[in-house]
């Protein structure tokens, strides 16, 4: 059933956890979802403001080789299924950022084609506002977002606890 | 300003019962004609020689609501030959027929399909009359007068089906 | 076999669909489908005074902000019949040519890289992100500025921003020199783009096509020059034109532009004149900020212009401009109260697009990014 289910009786568990962390929160590889104007602002944060020496150098075409969408655009009510259909494609561990005003709420359209927000679809980790935001809020979004990784325990994943409960 | 008379001047010549209106507001002229003709005076306009409106800028409709009849289609044509614009209307009743204009400038493929998808105005003669700019399974054309802007269910949540 | 090249992909520069039946790797049919950002702005617009629509003009064409806002402002003081002064309409010409300089790197920068040529994205951005920054000292806002005001200006030129541009302007010709000495001999550019993507001159202008992409195919017809506009005809420059039609063409196209858009601000710079940057007429134009903060005469104007707006005459008007992709133009009518009864956008890119299947067909697979990335479309403008 995995080895977490036996790190868990164990005091191994903190170590084992340190370093996978150490490992996920310093290689974020995000799929590109660029779909309006916050996507320019942030190929530029990837060009100009140079996050790969956070460790996001490569922005995977694929999801099933990323661990982390950054939702950049305007959701339609006709882009929804794909956002859907895409993340459910990415595998375990995986976060969301919302990037910008129309990611996070609707931004300026409250209009009969505009989802108000990609929350209604996927689960966000993070909202950043800003129409558009400067590329610095991303870098700030990713800082945090290793914060948040480090205090992560392989214990915690959700199919891990759905069998140990299982299992009494 | 002259050369835009000879637009007028040799449409009244060529079609003296068709031109139902026309006006210059702000240097821009615009003749309204009857939707049964359309199809010859856009032939005339884009294959006579000293007219030349080879370019069909734009094609749009719009909701007149409570007029009668109730949309009004306007196409904007250009010649590149002798720098002239000059924009005409058709009036056109909600469940009635116009012709479509495809035949002469494809162009109008897209924006016809996008009056028809926005407004509800029906185009004969098209090779493919559907939706383009909304989804199918889309109920009601939004850019009516009596369509709100947020929709018929905005306070709802929106549940996309996979 | 018929694919899905699907609305999230890295080389579609943005979410367009398109659907591709093959024979073999040959392209028999290609169906594109749209909508995926249709935001509603027309009918949005229809709710707002003309004042309020402004920003949703910057997010249409994301990568031509200044331009957008030019040819919505255009039609606006067109309607209105107001006069606008002599150093508005040239910072206006400054800013749009300015603008379009950046619209064309993004081009260059994601085009190259679709094809494999990755060097050539990070110095475009380098560039345009001198233009951003000179963007946000004038406007405050790097993507979306929101510069132009009804009438004018919404502020003057802050001091020391001319030294800046003219340092730019002195090294970008070099720098074109640069971009062209890695593709425009290179043996592997010139295979990849010469022949690809054929649009001819009747075809054209048929599909409503404007901008580089039928001055490619040879037709000289640019809205600078054919209905000019806020003081273009007071400037020198050329048009640049192609013969054949295809992906090579249009990229020369598109690097000449580049050029000559920079002589123009060179030209702007050295005649710039002094006076007022908006036109003074109480019951339209904002007053200066300062004045709000010290009087009631300007607050009480403020106040009423921006939550009422005012009521132009009944009528309706086209105003055009030469955006960065073609010809971009606004269609207003009025029906005399403080909203627009139709507010119509015409927009390059759907033309464009609607041009695209005849310039695949036939051809074969690794050409459909070639074509679409020559044509230089951007979705936001496309579904509105």
């Amino acid at each position: 059933m995995g080895i977490e289910t036996y790190l868990e009786k164990t005091p191994f568990l903190p170590a084992v956890d340190y370093i996978v962390n150490w490992g996920r929160k310093y290689s974020v590889w995000p799929v590109t979802f660029g779909l309006a104007c916050c996507a320019l602002e942030m190929m530029v944060t990837h060009i100009s403001w140079d996050i790969g020496r956070f460790g996001s150098e490569a922005f995977r075409p694929t999801p099933r080789q990323a661990d982390m969408m950054i939702v950049a655009g305007t959701v339609t009510k006709k882009m929804a299924p794909m956002i859907k259909r895409i993340y459910e494609q990415m595998p375990e561990p995986k976060w969301v950022i919302a990037f910008g005003a129309c990611a996070c709420s609707g931004g300026v359209f409250q209009t009969y084609s505009v989802v108000q927000g990609v929350d209604q679809i996927v689960p966000v980790d993070f909202y950043i506002p800003g129409c558009p935001p400067k590329p610095e809020a991303l870098l700030a979004a990713w800082v945090k977002l290793q914060k948040k990784i480090e205090g992560e325990t392989l214990a915690d994943r959700k199919d891990v606890r759905g069998s140990l409960e299982m299992k009494g | 300003m002259a050369e835009n008379n000879l637009t007028i001047n040799k449409l009244k010549e060529k079609f003296p019962n068709s031109i139902l209106g026309e006006g210059t507001f702000r240097g821009e002229s615009t003749v309204t004609v009857p939707k049964e003709e359309i199809v010859q005076i856009c032939k005339f306009l884009h294959s006579d020689p000293d007219l030349q409106y080879h370019l069909l800028t734009d094609l749009c409709g719009l909701d007149r609501l409570p007029e009668v009849p109730r949309f009004e289609v306007v196409y904007h044509l250009c010649s590149i030959k002798n720098h002239q614009r000059i924009r005409l209307r058709v009036k056109v009743g909600e469940d009635e027929f116009i012709s479509s204009v495809e035949s002469i400038w494809k162009s109008a493929n897209w924006y016809e399909r996008e009056a028809f998808d926005l407004f509800g105005i029906l185009f004969k003669n098209h090779p493919d009359l559907r939706r383009i700019l909304l989804w199918d399974g889309f109920e009601g054309h939004p850019l009516r007068k009596d369509y709100p802007t947020q929709g018929p269910d905005f306070d709802k949540p929106f549940v996309p089906e996979v | 076999m018929t694919i899905n090249m699907g609305p999230q992909h890295p080389a579609t520069h943005g979410v367009l669909r398109i659907v591709l039946e093959l024979d073999g790797e040959v392209i028999v049919k290609a169906i594109p489908h749209l909508g995926h950002l249709h935001r509603g702005v027309e009918k949005l617009a229809e709710s707002k005074t003309y004042h309020q629509s402004i920003p949703f003009t910057d997010r249409l064409d994301y990568t031509n902000a200044m331009g957008n806002n030019l040819a919505y402002v255009l039609a606006v003081e067109k309607l209105l019949g107001i006069e606008v002064p002599k150093r508005a309409q040239y910072i206006r010409v400054m800013m749009a040519e300015l603008q379009r300089i950046a619209a064309h790197l993004i081009w260059l920068g994601s085009h190259a890289l679709d094809m494999g040529a990755m060097t050539l994205f990070f110095y475009n951005f380098r560039e345009r992100e001198q233009i951003l920054r000179m963007f946000e000292e004038v406007a405050g806002g790097r993507l979306t500025p929101t510069y132009l005001r009804i009438g004018g200006l919404s502020k003057d030129l802050p001091d020391g921003i001319e030294e800046k541009i003219k340092a730019f302007v002195q090294v970008f010709p070099d720098r074109v020199k640069e971009y062209e000495t890695l593709l425009t001999k290179n043996f592997i550019w010139l295979k990849r783009t010469k022949g690809i993507g054929i649009l001819s001159k009747e075809n054209a202008i048929n599909w409503g096509v404007t901008g580089p992409t039928l001055r490619g195919s040879g037709v000289k017809y640019d809205v600078r020059k054919a209905f000019p506009y806020s003081s273009y005809e007071q400037f020198d420059f050329d048009i640049p034109i192609g013969s054949v039609g295809d992906v090579y063409d249009r990229y020369i196209v598109r690097l000449r532009e580049m050029e000559w858009s920079n002589g123009i601000v060179e030209q702007v710079l050295e005649r710039l004149p002094k006076g007022p940057i908006i036109a003074n007429d109480p019951r339209i134009t904002l007053p200066p900020k300062d004045d709000v903060t010290k009087d009631i005469a300007p607050l009480i104007r403020q106040f009423k212009i921006v939550s009422e707006g005012f009521k132009p005459p009944v009528g309706e008007v086209y105003a055009s401009v030469e955006a960065s992709k073609g010809e971009l133009g606004f269609y207003i009518v009025s029906d005399g109260s403080n909203h627009p009864f139709r507010f119509r956008i015409r927009t390059p890119s759907f033309a464009n697009l609607g041009a695209l299947p005849i310039m695949i067909e036939g051809g074969l697979i690794a050409d459909v990014i070639a074509s679409i990335g020559s044509l230089d479309i951007v979705l936001g403008e496309v579904d509105r």
